[in-house]
């Protein structure tokens, strides 16, 4: 489970042919206004945010846009299907984000119930097929249980999204073995989406090997959420850098750091 | 002629073309997309898509999100 045991390769974070520097998602949602948004996304260093597709309010359709800060040409933009309790909820959303920004790179998620937020990895599944048939590249928000993200890898999901614990929860990573289980089977690169409260949680989640976190209430729910963004960016690479160093073995007693030979 | 925007009733101008409908609200097209009656209506037939009394229209942006 440590990993110190093998060498692991330093291999971009690659989805569906874009290659990005940053392994760090940050959402666009819950933040005090689009100022303070498009601050944490520049702080975190992210090269994709996640949005959702709403309605246009007509009865003002003036005021300003979420592309007016938070701009398509400086982030990536993941379109996601938040709210969508069905399959084709979720790919109707998407076909008009496609229409919207002009990409198909977009991040499913079909909710199951608003108690949890957990995703219903039926509906997801029947919504991915339909979505990877039509041409979308796919980034699939599901449980942790390995053998469901096996059968969306599969199905063709440009990326695995395995939960850490319930979405807004800050609970951190509940499911380490689950998470590290998807990693060492996924030739997709595997996101741990939701669950993370603090940058200790981002860090293992980069250092039980995922290709990169997504977030978005930790930072926009911390006190301070510029700082806490930056915060984020460390701890991912630190994270990354712990992996790819490979940790030192765990042992049950004490190994002194200093000689024994030579005490006076 | 009657039509359903966003989920409410209005009453505009026979003939209006999908462009035409964005133009009473003021919103640029790069920013939003629209359905009509359940379809997709692509950017480039915008002027050319003309509205029929009944028509349900959505129209939508990015906005934030996780």
């Amino acid at each position: 489970m440590d990993g110190f045991e093998r060498r692991v390769e330093d291999k971009p974070f690659t989805v569906a042919g874009r290659t990005f520097t940053s392994r760090l998602i940050v959402g666009t949602g819950k933040y005090a206004d689009f100022a303070e948004n498009a601050a944490c996304a520049e702080a975190a260093g992210a090269e994709v945010v996640t949005v959702a597709v709403r309605r246009v309010n007509l009865t003002d359709p003036t005021q300003p846009m979420l592309v007016d800060h938070v701009s398509p040409e400086r982030f990536t933009f993941l379109p996601n299907t938040a709210g969508c309790y069905t399959g084709e909820d979720a790919v109707r959303t998407l076909r008009l984000a496609r229409e919207a920004g002009g990409w198909d790179l977009v991040k499913l998620e079909v909710l199951s119930d608003p108690k949890t937020l957990y995703p219903d990895v039926f509906e997801t599944m029947r919504a991915l097929e339909m979505l990877v048939k039509d041409g979308f590249q796919v980034m699939v928000y599901t449980t942790s249980d390995p053998v469901t993200a096996k059968r969306m890898e599969e199905a063709g999901a440009a990326a695995i999204m395995p939960l850490g614990a319930p979405i807004g929860s800050g609970l951190g990573l509940q499911n380490p073995l689950d998470i590290r289980l998807i990693v060492e089977q996924s030739e997709v690169p595997v996101v741990v989406d939701a669950g993370v409260g603090t940058a200790s949680d981002a860090a293992l989640a980069m250092e039980l090997g995922c290709d990169a976190v997504l977030m978005n209430s930790a930072i926009a729910e911390a006190r301070e959420p510029v700082r806490m963004a930056q915060a984020m960016k460390h701890a991912v690479v630190a994270g990354r850098e712990a992996y790819l160093a490979g940790r030192m073995p765990r042992r049950m007693y004490a190994d002194p750091s200093s000689p024994l030979a030579g005490l006076i | 002629m009657q039509i359903t925007v966003n989920g409410e009733g209005r009453d505009v101008e026979a003939g209006l073309t999908v462009a035409g409908l964005l133009g009473v609200f003021g919103l640029p097209e790069r920013k939003v997309a629209i359905e009509r009656n359940r379809e997709i209506v692509p950017k480039s037939t915008y002027a050319d898509t003309a509205l029929a009394d009944g028509d349900k229209i959505e129209i939508v942006a990015f906005v934030g999100g996780g």
